[in-house]
């Protein structure tokens, strides 16, 4: 009977074969978008929602998120580099990605995801943060000795430039990129909505919702990251939180999870109202196979214990350490609620069949590529990549006792 | 006869039998002259199916004919086409199952179930659909359609992204664990533009399934369409198919 097709692939087809539940067309047996495309969209909320966290300080003046600036861009930067990682591994050829750039289909919202990427990186990230450091670099590749000079040197462009107009430059330009940045973040992540929005063959995803939905989501996932390392963070370091910044961070959380809160309700409450022919099929698909990672840890844990969290900080007022603690917590369920909610799209919307008649099963795999291992890789290699952008650019919040040490 | 009449006679006759010829089997749709790919015109076609929904017997042979002939992977996930089989029960219930992702046939048919009040088997493959969405969300243009109305992957393109396997409403396309990329049925293109029936229409035992050109005027699926009460599957998805059901039944999907 073995055709040649690798045996973990036939276990795993054969397993979720045993577990159909009704009728499903016979190549619905195989999960085509597996956990490393739960990961992707994932990764890229947390790159728009820190971004836009960001931006609220550079474009709308919000004083009180200053010392989260740089760790929200830099936060941004690290899961940006991370983002195109479990696209190009879930490939079946991945050597052939770059015709993505040299033949794309215009008519193909995925050939785009190499330009949006390309120009969201390149166009903006990597320059707002270059003109935040440009002066630091500067002096620190003065002070620095040996490779570090030539490296700062290197990141710097070898600009020498720190008179005061420089300077007045630098934080123009750098408004200048944000305002291009917030629909810029805003197109990086509402087309990874669309990509799923626009599929007609599948009412799971095709909701003219979905874009604003996973852009909402990813604002809630990047401020509750911002949140949880800011936190983090300074625990590590043991220094002192700016709890002003920390409130300020939890109001806009606040906001953004009531505001997803609603358009995500919309969204079940318009299908439910409407009862199209999928509706019996999603409500059984709903109450049976995600019951458990959508109104367990999507809907009650990941969303509606920390929204209840966060109101009770703010009307009791509890002391410093408990409210440390609470925001703490928030953010950690927030972000495991988001990642079950990008599950619940992703698989969700592969585990019934589009004959409207069974559903089927997904067995992730532990090892190999497309498997829980590299999933796990992917979501730590952002703060990898962290640690390292912190010791080569250092957040203002944390160098500003350094710059008081040096004369 | 003369060898003067007869010379007269042969120049008529050979242009009349071939002209003839060729009506015929632009009637019959099927089993002209074999033709080389370089004289195949595809401006000229627009490929559909037929499938009678009342002649199909469910004996799987045109899934077996279309596995040994597109290599398709003889596991029982992979699939150009296949076989459902739906059974309308007394109360109104209807179940469905595939009855081509059996290992074996069953020796012996199955005891009969009072509850059923009417049984029908469908013949599923891709519908080949004039307005494709799975060639819309191709990122690299791999899956495209033919002029003459057939959507083919390029496999030496194709990056295995799995979009269109998404985006496909029927459930007609998988990942080709041998080549690893998309894969769906062709219409046998290698045969049809060599004259030839596509494998599943060829071994098909009652002509359930009808090959034909909807650009023949006197094609037999042009007068299939004409003569039977016609459905599409999904219509609401405004796929446009070419494969045609007749007397279809409602709760197909």
């Amino acid at each position: 009977m073995s055709d040649g097709i690798p045996a973990s692939l036939h276990e795993q087809l054969s397993h979720q074969l045993s577990q159909v539940v009704g009728f499903i067309y016979p190549n619905e047996v195989e999960t085509q978008w597996a956990i490393l495309i739960v990961v992707y969209p994932y990764i890229t909320g947390i790159v728009a929602g820190a971004f836009i966290l960001a931006s609220l300080v550079k474009v709308f003046n919000v004083v009180e998120v200053q010392p989260i600036y740089r760790l929200a861009l830099l936060t941004a930067l690290a899961f940006m580099l991370v983002a195109g990682m479990p696209l190009q591994l879930h490939l079946g050829h991945p050597e052939r990605a770059y015709e993505i750039f040299m033949t794309p289909q215009p008519t193909s919202a995925m050939a785009m995801f190499g330009f949006v990427y390309l120009w969201y990186l390149m166009g903006i990230l990597l320059i707002e943060i270059w003109f935040e450091y440009r002066q630091q670099l500067v002096l620190m590749a003065q002070q620095a000795r040996g490779v570090m000079k030539g490296i700062y040197g290197a990141l710097s462009l070898f600009s020498k430039d720190v008179s005061p107009e420089a300077i007045a430059f630098d934080k123009k330009a750098s408004k200048f990129v944000t305002i291009i940045g917030i629909p810029s973040a805003f197109l990086l992540h509402g087309y990874v909505g669309f990509i799923f929005g626009s599929v007609k063959a599948n009412p799971w995803w095709g909701s003219v919702l979905m874009p604003i939905v996973f852009l909402m989501s990813a604002i809630v996932s990047g401020i509750a990251m911002v949140m949880f390392l800011y936190i983090l963070i300074s625990l590590l370091r043991n220094e002192k939180l700016d709890m002003r910044c920390l409130d300020r961070i939890g109001l806009f959380l606040l906001v953004a999870i009531i505001v997803d809160f609603a358009l995500e309700a919309l969204d079940y409450i318009h299908r439910i109202y409407q009862s199209e022919e999928s509706i019996g099929i999603l409500s059984q698909l709903v109450s049976s196979r995600l019951f458990t990672s959508m109104v367990i840890v999507q809907l009650l844990l990941g969303m509606l214990l920390p929204l209840l969290i966060i109101v009770f900080i703010r009307i009791t007022r509890v002391n410093e350490d408990v409210r440390k603690l609470l925001y703490f917590t928030s953010s950690l369920l927030i972000l495991v609620g988001i990642f079950s909610m990008r599950w619940n799209v992703v698989i969700g919307g592969q585990l019934y069949s589009k004959s409207f008649r069974g559903l089927m099963a997904y067995k992730m795999e532990i090892t190999g590529i497309e498997s829980l291992m590299t999933a796990l890789a992917l979501l730590a290699l952002p703060f990898i990549i962290l640690t390292v952008l912190f010791r080569l650019l250092p957040p203002r919040w944390m160098e500003k006792n350094a710059a008081a040490a040096v004369p | 006869m003369n060898k003067r009449d007869f010379l007269k006679d042969a120049i008529l006759f050979f242009p009349a039998a071939a002209t003839l010829q060729a009506l015929a089997s632009s009637a019959e749709g099927s089993a002209g002259p074999a033709r080389t790919p370089s004289d195949y015109d595809a401006t000229k076609h627009w490929y559909g199916m037929g499938i009678d929904v009342d002649k199909c017997i469910g004996c799987n042979r045109c899934v077996e004919a279309c596995k040994a002939e597109n290599d398709v992977p003889e596991e029982p996930f992979f699939f150009r086409t296949w076989i459902e089989r739906y059974q309308i029960h007394a109360n109104g219930e209807t179940t469905v199952d595939c009855i081509s992702t059996r290992e074996a046939q069953p020796e012996q048919a199955a005891p009969e179930d009072p509850t059923v009040v009417r049984t029908f088997f469908v013949p599923k493959l891709c519908n080949q659909c004039a307005h494709p969405p799975c060639v819309q969300v191709c990122p690299v243009g791999a899956t495209f359609q033919t002029q003459d109305g057939v959507v083919l992957v390029d496999a030496e393109r194709c990056i295995g992204c799995r979009y269109c396997i998404q985006a496909c409403p029927y459930g007609a396309r998988y990942l080709n664990p041998k080549t690893r990329t998309a894969d769906k049925c062709t219409f046998c293109y290698h045969r049809i533009t060599e004259g030839l029936l596509p494998a599943c229409v060829e071994v098909c035992p009652t002509e359930a399934r009808i090959f034909g050109d909807l650009k023949g005027r006197a094609d037999r699926l042009v007068r299939f369409h004409r003569v039977n009460p016609i459905s599409v599957l999904k219509p609401d998805l405004n796929t446009e198919p070419k494969v045609l059901y007749a007397k279809l039944d409602g709760e197909v999907r």
